[in-house]
């Protein structure tokens, strides 16, 4: 066997036993809720009766290994259990936000991605400019809002009285591509402002980083010009720190997702998220947890074992 | 198109007024200031000492908070929403209460628990950090693991999956955002502290008969202060934003206490009527992070002792 399948194995699996440790975080949740879970669901004025019924009903009384693998065999069969809040199954809860959720950040990606690597190609090109000096300066600054502010400035300006987008990008039924990617602009145009200006910096310091190398050097005296060398020299061997810093706001994309959700009313999961945390909705909020950590933790495997094979001194190892 | 040019004209108006206060206040501190600071002051880029600057109004702000204030933080002084007027400076808010007056409160119970989260986060991040690379061996193993784990669950995602299980808050919201941004300072300290030990004056000090406490304190921390002093900057922009995120959604300071991030959502709905004055208190964050960012950026340069 090749060592780089042996390498992906490897990670596949580290990443495999960091989902199981999650899950095993997530779940010993429930335990830790003060008082008993059954009384939590009843209210106070339960009788002990009714309570010990329900411990009963939800297998509360075996012990903690036995729930936990009845817990993860559900879930790896995707039965996600019944929410407390009203009683629907999470699974059909989650279902089509799930759907809405990974569409608005995929919308993101696809506007940040291509923007952040050409403005961060521009930047390195034109170092110590003025377009560098104010692409850097404004990279510091929208790193420091909360994606609120963004979104709020946002909605002042391209929404409201006369405004060319919908301030509330609610999602009812069937919408046409067209229709959704106009009624998601405002989020989706959000999260790309969030994440642009870190991916656009840590493009810049890869290619710059390497300009100083002699080989860079050959290239510019055999008389290439400026933009060759940095796209045809430079930006091969700058790919793994790239494809990393990438990978990283994708996954900050999933957990930046609930704030705008909410800021825009969009039926996504971090809305979910949100109003079942108020509630202490746990089978619901456990659910949730578990499949953004999974997305998070997917992302960042992705993203390491793109970084090597990027690299041809990893892949062809003698 | 006239909209737009204002408002750009308003923005670098905004970005001079910033910079020539930032040389202002450069030149008063290294007037006033003995003659170390001074000098120390005179390498300050204008951002920084722009930074500076806000981060001590702020800081005055929070302290005096009660003086400055017109009115209450809970007082209903007029009606729903009013607009700005001679009375109510900023106009009302969504219970009719004064807008200005709460928006400075919040200053104090915003900024003081941010620093008090971080403040924990750091000092608990550090000694284990500290500890895990003096020690060593099943120690680091074992702290070292815990951290991976916490770690690969998204923060705000791992915040609110706590607060379900503990209910919300803000005792319990210091605590689960203290533990949380605690595993990005112990990975630090411990990176930077893996570095000193191995030094011979470490491995001297240990020959001497040193013990662990005195290890900590008189040999590595003072080496290890520069990069930490400026991680510490950054994590209390990280938990201020956590934290203002939280109150935005409702799982972080309970009204009626005033908090910028909960003030931006009970007031949004103003926003689409072309109002500004939800934007001020999501303002405020971005202002003080901002700065906060902009101080610790000349720092970490400083540090690092790059010229240009």
């Amino acid at each position: 066997m090749p060592p780089i399948l042996i390498m992906i194995l490897q990670r596949l699996a580290l990443g495999v036993v960091t989902l199981f440790v999650v899950s095993l975080i997530i779940f010993l949740g429930t335990e830790l809720l003060p008082g008993d879970f059954a009384q939590e669901i009843l209210g106070q004025s339960a009788t002990p009766a009714t309570v010990a019924a329900l411990r009963e009903q939800l297998g509360l009384n075996d012990p903690l290994f036995v729930r936990y693998g009845g817990w993860l065999a559900d879930v790896v069969r995707g039965d996600l259990g019944v929410s407390l809040a009203n009683g629907q199954s999470v699974a059909e809860l989650i279902g089509r936000r799930l759907g809405y959720t990974l569409s608005l950040a995929l919308y993101a990606a696809a506007i940040a991605v291509p923007l952040s690597l050409v403005l961060g190609i521009l930047a390195a090109l034109l170092r110590n400019s003025v377009f560098d000096r104010v692409a850097n300066a404004s990279a510091l600054t929208s790193i420091s809002f909360p994606e609120f502010f963004v979104a709020y400035i946002l909605i002042f300006l391209l929404a409201g009285a006369g405004g060319m987008f919908p301030s509330i990008s609610s999602i009812r039924g069937e919408v046409s591509f067209g229709e959704y990617l106009y009624r998601a602009f405002l989020p989706a145009l959000t999260l790309t402002l969030v994440v642009t200006a870190h991916m656009m910096r840590m493009t810049r310091a890869a290619i710059i980083n390497l300009l100083a190398s002699p080989y860079i050097e050959m290239a510019r005296l055999k008389g290439m010009s400026p933009m060759r060398v940095i796209v045809r020299h430079a930006l091969p061997n700058a790919l793994a720190p790239i494809i990393n810093v990438v990978a990283l706001n994708l996954a900050y994309l999933i957990t930046g997702v609930v704030v705008v959700e909410v800021v825009f009313v969009y039926p996504g999961m971090g809305q979910l998220m949100v109003d079942s945390v108020a509630a202490r909705d746990m089978p619901v909020v456990q659910a949730v947890a578990l499949i953004f950590a999974a997305a998070y933790v997917l992302l960042n495997l992705t993203a390491d074992v793109l970084a090597t094979l990027s690299n041809p001194r990893l892949v062809h190892r003698r | 198109m006239i909209g737009f040019l204002t408002g750009l004209l308003w923005l670098l108006g905004g970005i001079a007024a910033a910079m020539a206060a930032g040389w202002l206040f450069r030149t008063l501190m290294v007037t006033i200031s003995p003659r170390g600071v001074a000098k120390e002051m005179r390498t300050a880029p204008l951002t920084a000492s722009f930074g500076m600057l806000m981060i001590l109004i702020y800081i005055f702000v929070a302290f005096f908070a009660h003086w400055l204030a017109p009115f209450s933080e809970t007082a209903i002084v007029g009606r729903e929403y009013e607009p700005w007027s001679s009375v109510n400076l900023l106009g009302t808010d969504n219970l009719g209460r004064d807008m200005l007056s709460r928006l400075i409160y919040a200053a104090r119970n915003t900024v003081g628990i941010a620093f008090v989260t971080s403040a924990l986060a750091f000092i608990l991040g550090s000694v284990l950090g500290l500890l895990a690379a003096i020690v060593g061996g099943w120690l680091d193993q074992i702290l070292s693991r815990t951290v991976d784990v916490l770690m690969a669950i998204p923060a705000l995602i791992f915040a609110l999956l706590l607060l379900t299980i503990l209910g919300t808050s803000v005792i319990n919201m210091i605590l689960v955002i203290a533990l949380i941004d605690s595993t990005r300072v112990y990975r630090l300290a411990r990176a930077v502290a893996m570095n000193i030990v191995v030094m011979d004056y470490v491995e001297a000090a240990k020959l001497r008969g040193e013990g662990l406490w005195r290890l900590i304190t008189r040999e590595i921390l003072p080496n290890a202060m520069a990069p930490l002093v400026a991680e510490f900057g950054l994590r209390f922009c990280f938990v201020f934003l956590t934290i203002s995120a939280l109150s935005f959604l409702g799982l972080g300071m309970q009204p009626p206490t005033a908090d910028w991030g909960s003030m931006v959502k009970d007031n949004a709905t103003l926003i689409t009527f072309g109002d500004i004055t939800p934007l001020l208190p999501a303002g405020a964050i971005a202002l003080l992070t901002v700065s906060v960012n902009f101080v610790v950026d000349w720092q970490l340069h400083r540090a690092s002792g790059l010229k240009e």
